[in-house]
C-alpha cells in the first residue's frame, strides 16, 4: 500500500485545448487523491479522451498545468510516465506478437525488474496462462481486454488511466475486470482515472466523479453525493439530467 | 547512454525481431529486392563485359553501385518501415505513453534499419561473389566508409519520411517506398556526375550519395582513395541528419499539440 498522506496523485488546473475553432476542453481542473478511483464522465465529445491524452502527455494543453505524482507534465513527463500506465480499447497491441512478447516489449520499455516473474504473476492474476504464447490478434475481445490490462499493469503503475476499460465486453467479463481493478487499487494503493459511459461501473469503482459537458466541468463529487444532489436513484439518471440539461442540483455545483 | 535508455531501445528492437520471427514473408522480403537487383544488374554487366572493351575495364562498377545503392535504400526503408509497423498495428498510443524518449525511438529504428539492411545486403554480396566473382571487399578501407555514409543518408531521409507519416498519417507512407527512388537519378549511382546537365550538377552534388558513388568509381576504376568526396559526403550527411532531426522534433511537437500521436493512421 502506498502512502496516501502525500499530496494528490494528479492535479489538473485550468486545462484548455482547442482544435481550430472548436474548444474541446475549456478550463477543466480537478485533483485525484492517492489510492482513489476518479471517474471522468460525460457524453461523446465532452472532453474525456482529450483530458486523458493531456494527462498522459500525448497532447500539450493550450493553457493550464498538470502535475502527476509531483512531476510537472510540461517539463518532467518521462519521470511521471515511468510510474503511470494506460489502457484503451482504441489503442491496440501489435497483433502478430504473442501475448508474452507484447508484455516483454512493454516490460523493457518500462524497465520492469525480474520481468519474466512479473509476466508470470500477471498471467496468473488475469488468467492469461493459456494465452501467453498465442498471437494477440487471435484473441477474443474479452481476452484482448485482459491482455491490455496486463500491459497496463506491467510496471505496477502508481497512476493508471483507463479509457472505457469494459467497452464491448460481455457483462460477466466486464464484472471480472472491475473486480481486478478494485483488487489492484486495494493491494497497491494506486490511483486510477477512469473514463466510462457505464454508470453502474462508475458507481461501483469511483470514489470521486468529475462530470464533463462540452469540455467543461459541470459538477463533481462522490457518486452518492451527486445522486443525492440531483435527487435521483442512480448515477445514470444524474448523467441524463446533466447531458440533457433537465436536472437541477440541489446545493449547487461542487 | 543510461542503462534505462539501452533497455528501452532493446525493447523496441525486440518488438521488431519478434515480428520477423513470426513472419516469413517479411523475412523473405528483406533479401528479395537486393538479390533481384543483383541478378538483373549483374547479368547486364556480364553482357557489357563481353560486348565492350570499356565495360570490361569497368566491370564491377555496376555491381558495386547496385550493392551500395541497396545499402542506402535498405537503411532508409528499414527505418521507415519499422516505424510504419507501429502505425499499422495502431500501437503508437501505447508506445508514446511509455517513458521512451524520442531519441531512443530513433535509436531503436536505426538499430532495426542496420539489421534489416544487413539481412538484405549480405545475401546479395554473396550472390555477387558466387555469380560474377565480384568481391566488394576489394574496395578496401573505403568500403566501410561507403557503408556508413550511405546508411547515414538513408537514416536522414527516413527520419524526414517518419516525420511526414507522423504529421499526415499512413497517407504519407508511399514516401517510405518512393523517396530514394526519386533521388537515384541525381545520385550518380550508375554514371558520373559529369553525365548530368550542368545546371543539374550542383543539385546532384548536394546529395551525400553522389560523393560516395564518385568515390566508389575512383576506387574501382582508378584504384585510388578519394578523401575529398568522402569528406563532402560526411559533411552533407551531417547537414541532412541535422535538418531531418529538426523536422522530426518540430513535427513531434505539432503532433503533441494536435493530438496526432493517438490517431496516427489513415
Amino acid at each position: 500500500m502506498r502512502d496516501t498522506a502525500l499530496g494528490p496523485a494528479i492535479v489538473a488546473e485550468g486545462l484548455v485545448k482547442r482544435y481550430g475553432a472548436v474548444t474541446a476542453v475549456d478550463g477543466v481542473g480537478f485533483e485525484a487523491r492517492r489510492g482513489t478511483v476518479l471517474g471522468l464522465l460525460g457524453g461523446n465529445g465532452a472532453g474525456k479522451t482529450t483530458t486523458i491524452a493531456m494527462l498522459l502527455g500525448l497532447l500539450i494543453p493550450d493553457a493550464g498545468r498538470i502535475t502527476v505524482l509531483g512531476h510537472d507534465m510540461a517539463t518532467d513527463r518521462f519521470a511521471a510516465l515511468a510510474r503511470m500506465n494506460f489502457s484503451s480499447p482504441y489503442v491496440a497491441l501489435p497483433q502478430r506478437l504473442s501475448v508474452r512478447e507484447n508484455l516483454t516489449v512493454y516490460g523493457h520499455l518500462y524497465g520492469v525488474p525480474r520481468l519474466a516473474r512479473r509476466i508470470a504473476r500477471l498471467a496468473e492474476e488475469l488468467e492469461l496462462g493459456g494465452l501467453l504464447d498465442r498471437p494477440a490478434g487471435q484473441l477474443s475481445a474479452g481476452q484482448k481486454t485482459r491482455v491490455a490490462l496486463a500491459k497496463a499493469l506491467i510496471n505496477t503503475p502508481e497512476v493508471l488511466l483507463l479509457d472505457e476499460p469494459t467497452a464491448s465486453l460481455d457483462p460477466d467479463t466486464a464484472d471480472t475486470v472491475r473486480g481486478w481493478l478494485e483488487r489492484y487499487r486495494d493491494e497497491t494503493g494506486a490511483t486510477i482515472v477512469l473514463a466510462s459511459h457505464n454508470m453502474a461501473e462508475v458507481e461501483r469503482l469511483c470514489s470521486d466523479v468529475v462530470m464533463l459537458k462540452a469540455g467543461r466541468v459541470v459538477d463533481r463529487g462522490s457518486p452518492a453525493a451527486l445522486i443525492g444532489r440531483y435527487v435521483r436513484e442512480d448515477l445514470e439518471q444524474v448523467f441524463l439530467d446533466i447531458a440533457r440539461g433537465t436536472g437541477v442540483a440541489a446545493g449547487g455545483v461542487g | 547512454m543510461t542503462a534505462g535508455s539501452a533497455r528501452r531501445i532493446w525493447g523496441l528492437v525486440y518488438r521488431h525481431l519478434a515480428l520477423y520471427r513470426r513472419s516469413w514473408p517479411r523475412l523473405i522480403e528483406l533479401a528479395y529486392w537486393p538479390v533481384l537487383q543483383m541478378c538483373i544488374w549483374g547479368f547486364v554487366s556480364e553482357f557489357m563485359v563481353r560486348a565492350s572493351g570499356w565495360a570490361a575495364a569497368a566491370s564491377g562498377v555496376l555491381i558495386g553501385a547496385v550493392l551500395l545503392w541497396e545499402v542506402c535504400l535498405r537503411s532508409q526503408m528499414g527505418f521507415a518501415i519499422s516505424f510504419l509497423e507501429e502505425v499499422w498495428s495502431r500501437n503508437l498510443g501505447n508506445l508514446f505513453v511509455t517513458p521512451i524518449r524520442p531519441w531512443e525511438l530513433v535509436a531503436g529504428l536505426v538499430s532495426m534499419s542496420v539489421l534489416r539492411m544487413l539481412a538484405g545486403i549480405i545475401p546479395a554480396i554473396l550472390l555477387a561473389w558466387a555469380l560474377y566473382a565480384f568481391r566488394i571487399t576489394d574496395m578496401g578501407f573505403a568500403l566501410a566508409a561507403f557503408f556508413a555514409l550511405l546508411m547515414a543518408m538513408g537514416w536522414a531521409v527516413a527520419l524526414a519520411v517518419t516525420a511526414m507519416v507522423l504529421r499526415h498519417g499512413a497517407g504519407a507512407e508511399a514516401l517510405a517506398w518512393s523517396v530514394l527512388f526519386g533521388l537515384a537519378p541525381l545520385s550518380a549511382v550508375f554514371y558520373p556526375v559529369s553525365v548530368l546537365p550542368g545546371w543539374l550538377q550542383p543539385v546532384a552534388l548536394a546529395i551525400p550519395a553522389t560523393h560516395v558513388f564518385e568515390g566508389m568509381r575512383a576506387a574501382l576504376l582508378e584504384n585510388r582513395f578519394d578523401a575529398s568526396h568522402l569528406a563532402a559526403a560526411a559533411a552533407l550527411d551531417l547537414l541532412w541528419l541535422a535538418a531531418a532531426a529538426w523536422l522530426f522534433a518540430h513535427v513531434f511537437r505539432i503532433a503533441r499539440r494536435q493530438g496526432l500521436l493517438l490517431n496516427v493512421g489513415e
